[in-house]
């Protein structure tokens, strides 16, 4: 029986919610049984207005713990409440073209280059090239009319407010809003200046905004499929006698970029920067006919129940989110943006193979350091400060007991 | 290109490639020796079987343990920001199962409570709101069935015929019933003011994902959907509460719905410019492309459903679908389309809801040309993928409709092509 972990999780995780569920629906069973009988069930339908008050106690009575219903107001139905002004703040950060939204602040493009080789380069490289199949921001006009299109920041996208909101939406990746306004004022204006739309002097700020056009904007233009399209391919089609011969022309390239193959061969990007499948990052070798995934990020019983506290490690696999985003642990893990991490505790640091390390870490490596769980504990406390010069972005863990909870995960994922 | 398929499939394929073999021969006479499988005691017949605690929430038959949505490594730099297909190839009728959705992410799984789940609608409204978990429940709710369908789907065959399989070439969608709120109810619980003319919906997940919805768009038919084919959403599928925009681009289908904002002009967010625009070949793009146009693809045949048998009679099956209504017709070719014969249309037939089309035929063993051509209810027909380069060139990575070929060989093995 080989199913995805993933699956099991789902499994069990509804367990709780279909027991729950099962005592009601087993008397409505006995009650409902005839219900085919009388005609069946509409598979489709608006549920009639008087029916919703019965449906809604059923589904009201499954949800549990929430709260009560909030107060009637003024309105249709009187649901929800008012949202505070606190409230909304927290939540609308969205940025539009006219800088609707942008906050005060400002940054300028050498501030914007520090932060930027210390958060971004890392996926995006230092100059905006892109690293392996992560996007490039920079550069790449005159690209759009060519065989291989190159679409960043400079050569594509339409609006800088796009790249303030999405920077700060959901930049780094995998630690989401977690840069000041200053920040992002300042990284957007390093990318600007990598596309060469600004001087290296340029300050970003809410004020000096509108004074920057983008410069392909105006080369998108309202889908015109309608006019285009439409009438075109709403004729009445050939049936029969349709063409004197018919050959055929290309094969599926090359059958091994499906999965079940290997990683040869063209290809254009889901996401749509030009590349090829020789570019990807190593892949997984988990056989295609195994449904296993390649890495297991839960730990395996056994070895938590050998190490240590099976708690700790449940919490440590939480907090491992975090690092999830560059780094693989487990049995197939492979190296991504970062090395991979099985065997962590007690491994040479930096020697990891076929992992592009910085300076300081070939440095500790060839003093012979080791990865120690103490080692460890200092270093996810303070990465920067225990390796000056370190590529990875992430600022630490305040918390003593993520650390705690982090580090015996790491081993006890090693340890599968 | 056996060899590389999994061993329980290679297996049934061969056993079933034997078994058609004696079925030609041996038809109009009788087997020569007993069939084991009715003459031996089998275990299931003898022994008793797990009983009801022992699966509370089921799942398929081992047997099935290779019908899994799959993953294509080259195509995105991290499984977290990436997509897997759904097994088409291995369905039939027209509802996806919940666990075979096929998945995209931009910032992995948001693994939210809906304990503390909020719906915030702000913006253009008399009066801003936060809605619960509990609020959503007692609006009046709707059931209804659609497919989502990435944009993106087949566009890694804009430059030819690339990836052997409608897993992967036509996988990045999925048909599932929805239960929700109509979204038209929420903005009005709110008042929307005159000058509204856009929505901005909202994800809670770690991208934020945000696209920009036409106003009039979102008080037609769109859903604030909390079931799937009856049950929770999945996590990976918005849980707890998802948009429903029906026919339009699945990105726009907000997943962990947290926020819809309204206002008087789009965003003009990420994914409605950088992405989900069309490059043409002039070098310009084009915006706002949400309908998804008429489409349709042959999953069985096909390459990873090879026909399992010899000469005789044999079914043919696929999909169809539109974003712009139902689809009444769909025409296929066995000789990469010299002749077309419509197809047998059977099931359900729902507004922007995938089809199920049957072509029952006698094949006579030679090699095979399969194409299939969808009609939809607006007079739109499926164009080939020639017709869609003459206007669109190869650059534009989304919303390739265009026909599908497979070649299938006297031995019943399907390949990817494409044809003059």
């Amino acid at each position: 029986m080989s199913r995805s972990p993933e699956l099991f999780g789902l499994t069990f995780g509804g367990i709780a919610v279909v027991l729950g569920a099962s005592y009601i629906l087993a008397d409505q069973f006995v009650v409902d049984l005839p219900a085919p009988a009388r005609g069946g069930v509409p598979l489709v339908g608006a549920a009639s207005a008087d029916e919703v008050p019965a449906e809604a106690t059923v589904q009201a009575a499954s949800a549990g713990t929430e709260t009560a219903p909030s107060p009637s107001r003024e309105g249709d139905f009187g649901l929800g409440r008012a949202a505070l002004p606190e409230e909304v703040a927290a939540w609308d950060i969205d940025i539009r073209p006219d800088g609707q939204g942008l906050p005060e602040g400002s940054g300028d493009v050498w501030t914007g280059e520090e932060l930027f080789v210390e958060q971004c380069a890392m996926c995006h490289g230092d100059f905006g090239e892109g690293a392996g199949r992560w996007p490039q921001l920079a550069m790449g006009q005159g690209t759009l009319e060519g065989p291989d299109p190159v679409k960043t920041v400079g050569s594509y996208w339409p609006y800088l407010s796009t790249v303030w909101d999405y920077v700060h939406r959901a930049m780094p990746f995998g630690n989401a809003q977690s840069l000041s306004p200053d920040e992002v004022y300042a990284i957007t204006a390093y990318i600007l200046y990598l596309n060469e739309v600004v001087e290296d002097d340029f300050v970003l700020s809410r004020e000096s905004f509108a004074e920057v056009t983008m410069p392909n904007e105006d080369n998108f233009y309202m889908d015109d499929r309608p006019e285009v399209e439409l009438a075109r391919f709403s004729e009445a089609p050939c049936m029969e006698a349709c063409k004197d011969g018919v050959e055929i022309t290309m094969h599926a390239r090359v059958l091994d970029v499906t999965p079940e193959g290997g990683g040869d061969g063209g290809g254009i990007d889901l996401e749509g920067s030009s590349g090829s499948p020789g570019d990807a990052a190593p892949e997984p070798a988990a056989a295609p006919a195994d449904p296993e995934p390649a890495a297991d990020p839960e730990p395996a019983t056994e070895a938590a129940a050998a190490g240590p506290d099976p708690a700790l490690v449940e919490t440590g696999a939480q907090v491992f989110r975090k690092c999830q985003a560059c780094h693989e642990v487990g049995e197939d893990a492979a190296n991504r943006v970062g090395p991979h991490l099985t065997d962590l505790v007690g491994r040479p640091i930096g020697s990891v193979d076929g992992f592009n390390y910085s300076a300081v870490f070939e440095e500790a490596r060839a003093a012979g350091d080791v990865w120690t769980e103490e080692h460890l504990a200092e270093f996810l406390a303070d990465p920067r400060g225990t390796y000056p010069g370190t590529k990875m972005s992430f600022g630490g863990l305040r918390k003593d007991d993520e650390i705690a909870a982090l580090v015996a995960y790491l081993r006890s994922a090693g340890a599968e | 290109m056996t060899d590389t398929r999994d061993p329980s499939r290679r297996g049934f394929l061969t056993g079933a490639l034997a078994i058609g073999g004696g079925f030609v021969a041996a038809r109009a006479g009788a087997e020569t020796a007993p069939d084991p499988a009715i003459t031996e005691l089998q275990p299931w017949q003898q022994y008793l079987g797990e009983g009801v605690d022992a699966r509370p929430y089921g799942f398929p038959s081992e047997h099935e343990a290779h019908v899994v949505r799959r993953n294509v490594p080259w195509l995105t730099a991290d499984a977290t920001s990436s997509v897997n297909f759904t097994p088409l190839h291995e369905l039939d009728g027209i509802i996806t199962p919940n666990g075979l959705c096929f998945e995209r992410h931009h910032g992995g799984i948001a693994e939210l409570d809906p304990g503390s789940y909020r719906l915030m609608i702000n913006g253009l409204v008399d009066s801003p709101l936060v809605f619960t978990m509990q609020d959503l429940l007692r609006f009046p709710r709707e059931n209804r069935v659609h497919f989502l369908e990435c944009a993106a789907n087949s566009g890694m065959e804009w430059r030819g015929a690339q990836l052997n399989g409608c897993q992967f070439t036509h996988g990045m969608i999925h048909n599932v019933m929805y239960t929700g709120v109509p979204l038209r109810l929420l903005l009005e619980e709110a008042g929307v003011r005159t000058s509204a003319a856009w929505i901005l919906a909202e994800g809670a997940d770690a991208s934020g994902m945000t696209r920009s919805i036409p106003l009039e768009k979102a008080l037609d038919d769109c859903l604030v959907a909390f079931k799937m084919n009856g049950e929770a959403l999945r996590p990976e599928q918005g849980y707890p509460v998802r948009l429903v925009v029906p026919g339009w681009e699945g990105n726009m289908w907000v997943k962990w719905l947290r926020r819809i904002e309204v206002g008087d002009q789009p965003w003009h967010h990420r994914e409605e410019t950088s992405k989900y625009t069309d490059l043409l070949p002039d070098g310009r793009a084009r915006r706002f492309t949400w309908e998804m146009d008429a489409k349709s693809v042959i999953t069985s045949p096909s390459p990873q459903a090879p026909i399992p048998h010899g000469p005789g009679p044999m079914v043919l099956t696929g999909l169809a679908w539109s974003g712009r209504g139902t689809i009444p017709r769909v025409d296929v070719t066995l000789d990469g389309g010299v002749t077309w014969t419509e197809a047998r249309m059977s099931g359900p037939s729902f507004d922007k809801s995938l089809h199920r089309f049957y072509h029952d035929f006698v094949w006579d063993g030679r090699p095979m040309l399969l194409q299939s051509r969808a009609h939809d209810s607006t007079g739109y027909v499926q164009p080939t993928k020639d017709a869609l380069r003459e206007i669109r060139g190869e650059n534009s990575i989304y919303h390739n409709n265009g026909i599908q070929t497979w070649a299938v060989n006297e031995s019943g093995v399907a390949e990817n092509v494409e044809i003059s």
